[in-house]
């Protein structure tokens, strides 16, 4: 018993060796990250039709590369990762204006800086280092303050520039996602919920004008979502295919490296954004509900470690990396059945793509981080504060 | 702490809700997949499914023609073709220039090849070069590496081994026009490489020889490329047409008549088939079934020798001295008529205050009926349809065959004229006068008949008054499929032994006779005789000038005022077997332009006997050897220029006759 009040103590004060650190963390969250990894794997290899390159291969790399980052993230002290949320964020809020400045062009937007051995495209690290600046922000806000709108500006301040740079782009899927996954960490530190329906309100009132300032292709997404009937060998046809490809699966699917729409190339982005109409035709609706499982599964961990962690820092963090998660799942997975535009968001883990891969291996770092020290007691200002 | 408590139990009750809310939206997840994949499956499977699956159609193999020893006329011949694949190449320009070096290609053929490839698809192959030989196609195949994307493909399209020896008889196939898809429903006339039977055997037995399609199930991918085959029905190959021709006779007629714009039959008097049907000059079915430049079709539509035309069919001439036979028996059948009684014939017969000349200035003398045809006085059937009148002789005529249609299987078939009292007056509004009677007696004037039909009024005096019909095959369409069909059993045309007798004898002494006009085309082959009779169909009418100047000779006038030669004949006389008829337009005299020729086919057709059976070596010889194609044959004439005698070596004192 007094070993386990000393115990409590020194994790209250993040005492913590590394075996220690080590051996707080969630193998099992682990394990479901690996397990998606893995179906993302199976995938890649079905898409390159039965082979391991030029994808399948790759994503196992990046997923190791992501681990080893993963684990380190987790290792390193909260109160760190608290301490240079505003500096992450700078640096995040730098590439992307690097990335106006000097960006290569791809898919007909300005998305990326290219490395010389990676593709970066800052605004998916912005995701993480939003999440961060803005948890750093509430983590020092009392109820009384987030009360107060005048005190709000800042934090939205914060969120907006990021979401108007990604939408100048244009990338309005991540934009939205960066909108979204801000007003989470709004929500949750405890902000009015009336603001949230002065904002709303605000929000529909600015569409006829935000529409004015949609690319073209962007108009026409949204249109042909409207009605997909519209251009069914233009713009409609890759939705059309998808639902083709998700409806013929049936049940149980059609077999792996049978699924005909995907390999016969009808699917487009098949690797990529529409990885998962390929599973879902290849081994049928049970696979992709299971997969859904899973995601809910991950979902259910980020939003306990959330509500377990005694730092706020640590919960607003936990649950904006977890709804960015989730906003990740519900955008693609809605997209590919056509309940939204298609915006162009990958399927977290599994879909090909390296910076989302590392996005999200740093969200779920950030993640295990929270719950290796959730038992950390941060002040105000970032002290210790144990009263 | 107690301000982080009630963040702590205000963050809580959010995430709750923020977990409830995400709940609910994946629970929108998967009842969408349930729609999709459970309640809308089947449509989408549908979906799913038109469009990986392509029907595609297999052309089955076109039936092969041949003739009456099975010796193919028409087949279809193995071609290769050197494709490109545009995609395949590393520079396409670069890969044609390479296969230019090697198979000799021409700026057009290059042009065409990069304008259908930017028309299409990149992994369509397209056609460089058709009808490789096969030293080409193993250059080709040799320099495989230097030529990426280049393939050699097997085809197959329609060959005539004989060329221009049988055109007309087998016609041609040729693309597929707007009007034969309209007309048909059969999916194959989509097919743009598709040929259809345009002219001749090819188009009246089209559809047996086309077969039925198969269809081919293949899967292809988004952009239509295929990636396999998943089921195959093959379609029923095409009919094999036999024909009653005997190609080996119908080459030696072909080549007989040579260059001469000319026509000959060959029929068996007994069953109607027909051994050989020639017309010349001819065409090439080849350049046909590859297709024809416009140069090449300007030039076969605007010979005045008409190679297009089938003359054996759709020529009409004035039937000459040869309708004299048709007088005859209309007389002897009349009993108006005996075969002793003479008429005296001193060159012309005087009507009203007309002269009706014989071709004989000075007149024959006295003339019964067989030295009227031996001699073809003209005179003699003056004054025997004048007794008889021209409803006898124009019933006769129809009895004989002429004057109406055969029916024969090919398009194209002429009617020719018989006039009678009432056709004039239907047609012309005129009465009939006598001297149209005197004028058709001798087969002038609006008598008009094919060499077929001359051939089979020779026949039906040589079987004995059978109403003998032409066929080209023995086949017919019963219930969706060619069957043999036995030969028919002609009727009776119900005229006299005796009168035809009288009138067999005749022609035969035409040829055997002392005075025949056609003496020197007599055959005498181990007592085989040949019957015949001479005609010269008058183009141009003699005025009376010329007439008083002294005619002119026929060789002296252009080519297209020359009186057409012909010769209707059958032997062997003893025992008839074969009908021949011959005409050569605008040659000259029957008995030395057209007798000739029939005299030469005769001899072969009785040489080619096919109730003799035929040595297989012999067949096998017929068809390991095809004779050469047209452009070889001139080629060789060109070397041997010269040295070749004219084609109417028949010798003899020529005995011209001229009719009016």
């Amino acid at each position: 018993m007094i070993n386990d009040g000393l115990m409590t103590a020194r994790l209250r004060r993040g005492e913590m060796t590394l075996g220690e650190k080590l051996w707080q963390m969630s193998w099992s969250l682990l394990f479901l990250i690996g397990t998606l990894a893995g179906i993302g794997v199976l995938m890649l290899y079905s898409a390159a039709n039965g082979n391991m390159e030029p994808w399948a291969s790759r994503h196992i790399a990046r997923f190791g590369v992501g681990l080893v980052l993963l684990v380190t993230i987790a290792l390193v002290d909260i109160r760190q990762w608290m301490r240079y949320a505003y500096w992450l964020y700078a640096l995040a809020f730098v590439l992307l204006v690097a990335v106006e400045i000097k960006g290569t062009i791809g898919m007909g937007a300005q998305r990326w800086i290219d490395l010389g051995f990676f593709q970066l495209q800052p605004s998916e690290l912005m995701k993480v280092a939003l999440v961060l600046a803005l948890a750093r922000f509430f983590h020092g806000a009392d109820l009384q303050d987030v009360a107060r709108p005048l005190y709000l500006i800042g934090p939205a301040l914060l969120a907006l520039a990021p979401v108007a740079l990604v939408l100048k782009q244009p990338d309005l899927g991540t934009a939205l996602m960066l909108l979204a996954g801000g007003g989470v960490l709004f929500f949750a530190a405890g902000v009015r919920l009336w603001l949230f329906g002065v904002v709303l309100v605000a929000g529909l009132g600015t569409i006829p004008v935000a529409w004015q300032f949609l690319h073209d292709y962007q108009k026409d997404r949204v249109l042909t979502f409207i009605h997909p009937e519209r251009d069914p060998l233009g713009a409609g046809y890759h939705i059309l295919q998808s639902k083709i490809a998700l409806g013929s699966g049936g049940m149980m699917g059609k077999g792996f490296l049978q699924g005909t729409q995907s390999h016969l190339n009808f699917l487009p982005e098949k690797q990529t954004d529409f990885i998962f109409v390929m599973l879902a035709e290849e081994f049928g609706m049970f696979a992709g509900m299971g997969l859904l499982v899973l995601y809910v599964l991950v979902l259910a961990y980020g939003m306990g470690i959330a509500i377990r962690a005694r730092n706020q820092f640590g919960r607003l963090v936990a649950i904006g990396v977890t709804s960015t998660f989730f906003l990740y799942v519900f955008i693609n997975v809605a997209m590919v059945m056509g309940l939204i535009p298609v915006v162009g968001v990958p399927l977290p883990l599994v879909s090909y793509g390296g910076t989302a891969m590392l996005t999200l291996m740093i969200a779920f770092g950030l993640l295990m981080s929270v719950w290796v020290h959730r038992d950390v007691q941060i002040g105000r200002r970032g002290a210790y504060d144990d009263g | 702490m107690q301000k982080d408590g009630d963040r702590s139990k205000v963050f809580t009750r959010r995430v709750v809700l923020l977990a409830g809310g995400k709940a609910l939206l994946v629970t929108l997840l998967g009842a969408r997949m349930y729609y999709l994949q459970v309640m809308e499956a089947e449509k989408y499977r549908t979906l799913a499914e038109e469009n990986r699956i392509n029907m595609r159609l297999i052309p089955p193999p076109r039936g092969r023609i041949v003739d009456r020893h099975g010796v193919p006329l028409a087949v279809n011949r193995q071609n290769f073709r050197a494709l490109v694949i545009a995609e395949r190449t590393r520079d396409l320009e670069q890969t044609l220039a390479t296969f230019g070096r090697l198979v000799p290609l021409t700026d057009y053929d290059r042009q065409r090849v990069i304008k259908e490839i930017k028309r299409r698809r990149s992994f369509v192959p397209v056609a460089v070069r058709e009808n490789l030989t096969w030293e080409q196609m193993a250059i080709v195949q040799v320099h495989a590496p230097d030529l990426p994307g280049v393939s050699i493909d097997e085809g197959l399209t329609r060959d005539y081994p004989y060329a221009d020896m049988a055109s007309h008889i087998l016609g041609y196939v040729a693309s597929v026009s707007e009007e034969d898809i309209d007309a048909g429903n059969d999916p194959l006339l989509q097919l743009p490489d598709f040929r259809i039977g345009k002219a001749g055997i090819e188009k009246v037995y089209d559809l047996p020889l086309r077969g039925t399609s198969g269809t081919s199930q293949v899967e292809v991918n988004a952009v239509g490329r295929m990636i396999r085959e998943l089921r195959r029905e093959d379609g029923e190959p095409g009919h094999e047409v036999q024909l009653t021709l005997d190609m080996r006779l119908q080459d030696y007629v072909s080549r007989r008549l040579g260059d001469e714009s000319a026509a000959c039959v060959v029929m068996d008097v007994h069953t109607g088939e027909l051994l050989a049907m020639s017309s010349m000059p001819a065409y090439d079915p080849n350049a046909f079934a590859r297709g024809l430049s416009n140069a090449e079709w300007g030039e076969l539509a605007g010979n005045p020798r008409a190679p297009l035309r089938n003359k054996a069919l759709a020529g009409q001439y004035s039937p000459g001295s040869t309708f004299k036979m048709v007088v005859a028996l209309a007389a002897l059948e009349s009993g108006i008529m005996t075969p002793e009684q003479t008429v005296y014939c001193p060159g012309f017969l005087q009507l009203g205050n007309h002269r009706f000349h014989c071709w004989k200035r000075w007149g024959h003398g006295h003339m019964n009926l067989t030295s009227a045809i031996e001699q073809s006085c003209d005179v003699y059937f003056y004054e025997v349809s004048r007794r008889i009148g021209i409803e006898r002789i124009a019933e006769m005529a129809n009895r004989l065959g002429l004057g109406a249609p055969l029916n024969i299987e090919l398009p194209g078939e002429a009617a020719g004229l018989i006039p009678t009292k009432a056709w004039k007056s239907a047609t012309l509004g005129q009465p009939w006068v006598q001297g149209e009677t005197l004028v058709a007696s001798i087969g002038q004037g609006y008598v008009l008949a094919t060499p077929l039909q001359l051939a089979v009024m020779t026949a039906r005096i040589a079987n004995d008054g059978l109403a003998v019909r032409p066929t080209l095959s023995r086949q017919a369409m019963v219930d969706g499929s060619l069957q043999e069909q036995p030969t028919p059993a002609f009727e009776t045309l119900g005229i006299s032994r005796s009168s035809l007798a009288v009138v067999r004898n005749a022609m035969w002494r035409v040829l055997n006779g002392n005075r025949g006009t056609a003496r020197a085309s007599a055959i005498d082959l181990d007592g085989i005789t040949m019957a015949g009779k001479t005609g010269t169909s008058q183009v141009r009418r003699i005025s009376m000038q010329e007439r008083q100047s002294g005619v002119r000779g026929n060789d002296e006038l252009p080519w297209k005022y020359r009186d057409h030669a012909l010769f209707v004949a059958y032997a062997p006389a003893e025992a008839p077997r074969y009908a021949i008829s011959v005409i050569v337009e605008h040659a000259g005299g029957g008995s030395r332009y057209a007798a000739p020729i029939a005299h030469d086919v005769m001899m072969e057709t009785l040489r080619l006997d096919p109730s003799r059976r035929r040595a297989p070596e012999e067949l096998a010889a017929i068809v390991d050897n095809p004779p050469p194609t047209p452009a070889e044959r001139q080629a060789a004439e060109a070397n041997a220029d010269g040295a070749a005698a004219g084609p109417d070596g028949g010798g003899g004192a020529p005995t011209g006759e001229r009719t009016e």
